[in-house]
């Protein structure tokens, strides 16, 4: 039976709602196949708005890979503003997919990527307005599987209740592997109803059936224990890691959206992971090994994408792009086929130490300037020696002086507040920096309108990394050391009008820690929230502290715990932590030492250039370093048709 | 260089499209055509595109107009099934004629609107018309910019009259519910294409501040009380030069067709065949 469209209902209510074009589709690339010629359906979610959605990367490459697949349709859906939602409420219009505007409950399988645990009030409207039961518990045969993915899914435990699945790491193999078990419960008649079809996923040790497990507590409140409920599960769920790039050249054809979105440019991740160990950083952790795409697979993979979207800027992603082995030869090679196309090239992210003058000629070569932005991510030579970001001072005024010296009026540099060990004294370094920084640049550049900007945000330790026994910083503590970095600043009289101060608040760093490092019984606050009408956490606009703490304060206390616990409390070696039965190959024991180390401030080599170090990922997962360099170049294209 | 100047639709779903989506949607089709585009000089190079009087958002339209520059010649048709090719079925580009005069934005002098009214019936739409059209100005208000604003909705308007209509009195929900927005749009989503429906056709000179079919329509409702229960579908039909005797709006591109047809002789049968859909 094909499934109706919604679009008629929805278009009487489109005229009424702010930026109606986000939710109408007909992207270019997009696709809607025919719902009866396949067996196994997905939505895809990105729970934020579209313009923020939409560009997402994981998203799109699943939506392809899905969509690729013979019998197998994949649409898309996004989080709705409140504007549409309330109408959407009034007269009974279901959560959409865009593509083919079909309800969300119809599908098989509704997948969500979490890029950020703010996304998870935006998971119950969803369901909601899908009308799919927010608690996994209530759902029936009628009701799609609801899986969790994306970073956040690293820690599941908060939304356990809402979802029946996670699976963690790389999506494009696993998602195909849940659509063949899917595939043949269907094809069976669904044997054992739904419990049927979560036991075969869960066996596959590659999917987290929360259910499956049971959670049991201490007398005061930490975890006793995760044990299995059922039998043939595993102890530990595994993440998923591709191990050629080259074979996953997605996505091919990006989607061109017509509404404005936060990023508008062809992106090619031209490597997953990162070894550096920086110890703040879940998603260098989480997503080891390094594995490069080569120069040739990302030339390929730039020419048809440019061709199938026209985007005029290229975006070479990863977690740290200075550092592929071959960044100089795909920067200039790039460079030099889009010559005459004024194309612009970005590096979204790039590393002090690894920048250097070729890359900033590549980079400027097209006529573009975009601003240059880096992280030294703390103020003082001993809190990055913590956080081994082995980046110097020298290093950065290297830098900086380079891309003065070449152009650059503007210059960003990220930092962070509230890092273990941190006084006020690390934190007020910044504004030394900065000042050496402006100092630096006039002197190479011979003017004096050159700018240095300098954000920071409060840190939030993070499951699976060496800082996820840290104690997290008050929200009072960051807001006043972030005061006496402004203060410094501000009072600097021959700097100081040349340095833009730009800071987050230390609130919402605190939710994000509650929702990070939270257990199952965070779940019932979010729900309170999101019943409270908690919507777009990540948005300074909707976002309520207040009302965050208000339903903390209504659920947790019985439980023995509290906010505090669950962030300012410092864990012990011995703890169970929430997230220890989900498998990111990480050693429990070397993330332990890496975090002794840290409070040593003895930093740890990359293990690209230096032996293992034995952090445990490529034994646990039988993966590898895949880096180059492969000693090829880019040749110019043919000559284009006219 | 060549200018090619071209008229495009905003049909169906794709009327929620912005100008500022169509323009980003416009340089990004240009580039996957491979258009020879002259660019502006300067630190940031844009693609020289004159983009003319755009119809607000969620309206749909049949004569927008713009036009662009090459660095190469182009056969104007064939680049304009490239470009149509290249954008979103909706953003269809329906015909192209090589720039041979000058001021394109001068000549859109007037437009042809068509507003679809559900849930009125035509009797009582001619009654307001007759209303508004008796009066010598209409002020009506709307949020611009700069706050809200009042402004004469009468004196551009130089022809209105209902076209069509259907009558069924017999589906109508009671008349006193249509007043506040929920009940709007309630009826909007439960009485989609069933009970009374009512198209004008409306002929608005272009002026400053510009008049909207919806300031038109508030005019409706602030001399006749015309209040229709959903919003109106509106769609532009035409634009271009004003014939102040006849009030009919006339074919923009016609000047430079009739120059490319004097100039190129030989080449009448690809210039005739575009004059042939030429105002819609």
């Amino acid at each position: 039976m094909p499934v109706e469209s919604v679009f008629p209902r929805l278009e009487a209510l489109l005229p009424h709602v702010q930026k109606p074009i986000q939710y109408v589709g007909g992207e270019l690339n997009s696709t809607a196949k025919d719902w009866d010629s396949c067996d196994v359906r997905w939505s895809l979610m990105y729970p934020d708005a579209y313009e923020v959605g939409l560009p997402n990367q994981g998203v799109m490459i699943l939506y392809e890979v899905l969509n690729e697949r013979e019998g197998v349709l994949a649409e898309r859906t996004y989080s709705v503003w409140p504007d549409l939602e309330a109408l959407m409420r009034q007269h009974h219009v279901p959560q959409f997919t865009v593509d083919a505007h079909r309800p969300v409950k119809e599908f098989d399988a509704f997948g969500v990527s979490f890029s950020t645990e703010l996304g998870y009030t935006n998971l119950l409207t969803a369901l909601d307005l899908a009308d799919i039961p927010l608690e996994a518990a209530a759902r029936t045969l009628d009701d799609p599987i609801v899986i969790a993915g994306g970073h956040a899914a690293f820690n599941p435990e908060p939304i356990a209740d809402f979802i029946d699945a996670a699976v963690i790491g790389d999506g494009e193999q696993a998602v195909l592997e849940i659509t063949d078990v899917i595939r043949a419960w269907k094809a069976e008649g669904r044997p054992e109803g739904r419990d049927g079809l979560l036991l075969r996923l869960a066996k596959t040790g590659g999917v987290y059936i929360p259910k499956f497990y049971g959670v049991e507590y201490l007398p005061d409140g930490r975890i006793a224990r995760v044990v299995p409920n059922v039998s043939g599960v595993p102890w530990r769920v595994s993440k998923h890691t591709v191990m050629d790039l080259d074979e996953w050249p997605y996505p091919k054809q990006p989607l061109v959206p017509l509404a404005e979105t936060v990023h508008e440019r062809m992106s090619v991740e031209i490597f997953r992971g990162c070894t550096r160990g920086c110890r703040f950083c879940q998603a260098g952790m989480i997503t080891r090994p390094v594995r490069e795409r080569s120069i040739t697979g990302i030339g390929d993979m730039v020419e048809a994408g440019l061709k199938a979207t026209g985007f005029e800027e290229v975006g070479l992603l990863s977690l740290s792009s200075a550092d592929h082995s071959e960044i100089t030869d795909i920067t200039k090679g790039l460079a030099d086929r889009y010559e005459d196309d004024k194309i612009g090239l970005s590096l979204p992210s790039t590393r002090v130490d690894a920048f250097n003058i070729d890359l900033a000629d590549e980079l400027t070569r097209n006529g573009r300037r975009s601003g240059l932005t880096f992280a030294p991510e703390g103020g003082s030579e001993r809190i990055r020696k913590v956080i081994n970001k082995m980046v110097s001072e020298e290093d950065l005024i290297r830098t900086v002086a380079t891309a003065y010296g070449n152009g650059w009026r503007q210059v960003k540099l990220y930092f962070m507040c509230g890092l273990p060990t941190e006084t006020d004294d690390d934190v007020l370094e910044i504004a030394d920096m900065a000042t050496k920084v402006i100092a630096k640049g006039r002197e190479v550049s011979g003017k004096n309108d050159i700018r240095c900007t300098v954000s920071i945000g409060g840190f939030v330790p993070k499951p699976h990394t060496p800082f996820q026994w840290a104690p997290q910083l008050s929200a009072e503590e960051t807001d006043a050391r972030l005061e006496k970095l402004r203060d410094k600043i501000r009072g600097d009289k021959r700097y100081g009008r040349s340095i833009g101060f730009r800071y987050h608040d230390g609130k919402p760093g605190i939710v994000e820690g509650l929702l990070s490092r939270g257990d199952r019984r965070i779940g019932a606050v979010i729900r309170a929230v999101y019943e409270d009408g908690g919507r777009f956490d990540g948005w300074r606009e909707h976002f309520s502290y207040d009302r965050w703490m208000e339903c903390a304060d209504a659920v947790l206390p019985p439980l023995g715990v509290d906010v505090d616990w669950y962030t300012t409390r410092e864990r012990g070696y011995e703890e169970v932590l929430p997230w220890d039965h989900l498998d990111s190959g990480l050693d429990k024991d070397w993330l332990w030492e890496d975090w002794q180390d840290a409070l040593e401030e003895t930093e740890v080599d990359d293990c690209r250039w230096t032996p293992c170090f034995d952090c445990g990922v490529c034994p646990a997962m039988d993966t590898q370093i895949q880096i180059g360099p492969t000693g090829k170049k880019l040749l110019p294209l043919m000559v284009k048709n006219s | 260089m060549q200018r090619i100047r071209l008229r495009y639709t905003k049909r169906g779903r794709l009327r929620f499209t912005s100008h500022r989506d169509f323009q980003r949607a416009f340089e990004r089709a240009l580039r996957r055509a491979e258009v020879p585009m002259a660019y502006s000089a300067g630190f940031t190079p844009h693609p020289k595109v004159s983009y003319a009087n755009a119809a607000p958002t969620g309206v749909s339209s049949e004569a927008e107009y713009l036009e662009i520059a090459l660095t190469d010649p182009r056969d104007p048709e064939r680049l304009r099934a490239l470009l149509d090719e290249s954008l979103p079925s909706g953003l269809d580009v329906v015909e192209a004629v090589e720039a041979r005069t000058p001021g394109l934005a001068d000549r859109l002098q007037a437009s042809v609107w068509q507003l679809r009214l559900e849930g009125v019936a035509p009797a009582e739409v001619e009654r307001a018309v007759a209303a508004f059209l008796a009066t010598d100005t209409v002020e009506v208000k709307r949020t611009t910019k700069n706050g809200l604003r009042a402004f004469d909705a009468r004196s551009a308007v130089m022809a209105l009259e209902v076209v069509s209509g259907r009558a069924e009195a017999a589906q109508r929900v009671g008349e006193g519910e249509a007043t506040g927005a929920p009940t709007d749009i309630e009826q909007s989503a439960d009485r989609l294409g069933r009970g009374d429906c009512a198209i004008l056709r409306l002929v608005v000179r272009h002026l400053t501040p510009a008049v909207r079919p919806d300031d038109v329509l508030s005019g409706l409702r602030a001399t006749a009380d015309l209040a229709p229960p959903v919003p109106a579908e509106v769609t532009r039909l035409a634009q271009g030069p004003l014939d102040k005797e006849t009030g009919t709006v006339t074919d923009p591109l016609a000047p430079d067709r009739d120059a490319a047809t004097a100039v190129l002789t030989t080449a009448v049968g690809l210039t005739g065949a575009t004059v042939s859909d030429g105002s819609a």
